[in-house]
């Protein structure tokens, strides 16, 4: 299932649709990492409102993902995490220190923006 | 009370990823069918996924096993995780919560511990695992 | 089985003399049924109990108490008197029957009986003794039976009725725009815990909070599991994108974080609520202010 990413602005947007298993999610990383080389973009939004379970792999994948594009100088923003997936996670001892994460698009592209100002906004 | 039947077993064989999302997603409706809240179910997938996983990183092939169980008048859900691997080696520290910042966090027991009520481990070396886990309705 | 025999401590007598007395007082219960249960009605209504009840109604559940009253009695078994005690009680609770008046008139029917006990054995001091001896044993197990009976179901419904009351009620404050506060009050055992984290977090999604202001002022104690419960609370919401701040920390409270490990200065916390509120409101006006000033880089 290939997770559809969309170029908007300086920022790519990445919004996935249902269920992911373990290789859509390497497949994923391996996309978000390659287009943002080529297109030099500042930000990645990755939209999981569609997740039911975020689970360890998964976790992991989101923190490779940041980390790797940070190499390239660009931000991650996880978007959309549904309070029960927020609240398994917790219990589960899995977080995502280090990427930020915002309930809507909106905030994403807010929080990008501001980043690119130079401006700490957590 | 119902009107469709409440599954009451389902079996997944788990060799390839799409077990691990096919085995939670079942999961998660026999959840749901219990009456398990939408908060609960999502525990239940989420445990089932890593049970799963782990199968599949360490034994290559396993089986995932959910039933509706019963006991004194409380409904709820248990989930069988088997597999002919080599075991784990040293189960009582990968049931030690470690203190992780990244993501992965083992084999993820201690936290299936915490998302469950009851959590049970059978292991050893060359023969295997089984893990089993109940969930009550509340 | 309960068996009422074996509740009597003092009986002296045979079985077989208590057998026959029973009989011979079940047989006079039964026979004078309609003017003892009038006497016992009359009673009822003079000292003013079961006022929530019609007359109609008091009539009807006496006719039946009555009755089970004396097959008790007779059979010497509490089992029929325990389940038909539970019904009654779901039936009047919901009215307002409170305890004393049910306490209240089960004596009173136990008086009535007594009484026409007294008047029928009077002329033999040493049958009336006998007599009682059989029956006040039995009427006292009754009397329980059905206090404890009323008791249980009361308290069985209230703890039912509180649990719906804190599931529909909001514990979660919208008093600005992306601003909640969430204050906890009183004792917290984990599943209210959870609760009030799984309101938390559906309260941050609809309302696309961005700060949340969680008090404990009113909480006196927390133990470890709580605690954690609450250091998860606050991982969760920044999953959902809202920032906490924890108000009204005690000492208590937060030593018993600092011994699971948490790290007090990760966590945002001010000293009471009004604080609190103050500070969110700055780090949500904080970015309307920034944005204005031109990019820079870095």
């Amino acid at each position: 299932m290939q997770v559809p990413i969309l170029k908007q602005g300086p920022h790519l947007i990445a919004t996935v649709q249902s269920a992911l298993t373990d290789a859509d999610l390497v497949q994923l990383r391996d996309a978000i990492v390659e287009q943002v080389g080529r297109t030099r973009a500042r930000g990645v939004i990755i939209d999981v409102t569609a997740l039911d379970v975020v689970d360890s792999f998964a976790t992991a994948t989101m923190r490779d993902i940041a980390q790797m594009i940070r190499l390239r100088g660009a931000r991650t923003v996880i978007v959309g995490i549904q309070p029960e997936v927020a609240f398994a996670m917790v219990q589960m001892g899995l977080t995502l220190e280090g990427v930020t994460t915002t309930l809507d698009l909106e905030e994403a592209i807010e929080h990008l923006g501001e980043r690119q100002n130079g401006k700490v906004a957590r | 009370m119902r009107d469709e039947a409440v599954a009451t077993e389902a079996r997944v064989v788990v060799e390839t990823d799409r077990d691990i999302v096919s085995a939670r997603q079942q999961g998660r409706v026999m959840a749901a069918q219990l009456g398990f809240s939408p908060g609960s179910a999502t525990l239940i997938a989420t445990a089932i996924s890593e049970l799963a996983r782990n199968i599949l990183l360490y034994a290559s092939r396993g089986e995932v096993t959910m039933r509706t169980i019963e006991n004194n008048g409380s409904k709820g859900i248990t989930v069988e995780a088997r597999d002919d691997g080599p075991g784990i080696p040293q189960p009582q520290r990968a049931l030690e919560d470690g203190f992780s910042t990244s993501g992965r966090l083992g084999l993820g027991l201690p936290g299936v511990k915490r998302l469950m009520d009851e959590f049970r481990l059978e292991t050893a070396p060359g023969r295997g695992t089984v893990i089993v886990v109940h969930k009550w309705v509340r | 089985m309960t068996d009422l025999q074996t509740v009597s401590t003092d009986n002296k007598t045979t079985i077989d003399t208590t057998g026959t007395l029973t009989r011979e007082l079940v047989a006079h219960l039964r026979e004078n049924r309609t003017g003892l249960r009038e006497e016992w009605l009359r009673r009822i209504f003079e000292t003013e109990l079961l006022t929530a009840m019609t007359r109609e109604e008091v009539f009807a559940e006496a006719t039946s108490v009555y009755d089970s009253y004396v097959e008790a009695l007779e059979t010497r078994t509490l089992e029929a008197l325990q389940s038909y005690a539970q019904n009654l009680s779901e039936r009047i609770i919901p009215r307002g029957v409170e305890t004393h008046e049910v306490v209240g008139i089960v004596l009173l029917l136990r008086d009535v009986l007594a009484r026409s006990l007294f008047a029928k054995y009077h002329a033999n001091f040493k049958l009336l003794n006998a007599v009682l001896d059989a029956y006040e044993p039995a009427a006292n197990s009754i009397a329980i039976t059905v206090a404890v009976g009323f008791v249980q179901q009361r308290e069985r419904i209230i703890r039912e009725q509180q649990e719906a009351i804190r599931e529909l009620s909001t514990p979660v404050l919208q008093v600005r725009e992306r601003l909640l506060i969430l204050p906890i009050i009183g004792v917290i055992d984990p599943h209210r815990a959870r609760q009030l984290t799984e309101q938390l977090l559906r309260g941050i999604r609809a309302t696309r909070a961005k700060v949340v202001v969680i008090d404990i002022t009113g909480v006196a104690a927390m133990d470890a599991s709580v605690a954690n419960h609450l250091v998860q609370t606050v991982e969760a919401a920044r999953l959902l994108g809202a920032m906490v701040i924890v108000t009204g920390l005690s000492p208590e409270i937060a030593q018993t974080l600092v011994n699971i490990g948490v790290d007090l200065g990760k966590m945002n916390t001010v000293g009471d609520l009004q604080g609190g509120i103050e500070e969110a409101e700055r780090l949500l006006g904080y970015k309307v202010v920034l944005s204005a000033e031109p990019a820079r880089e870095g």
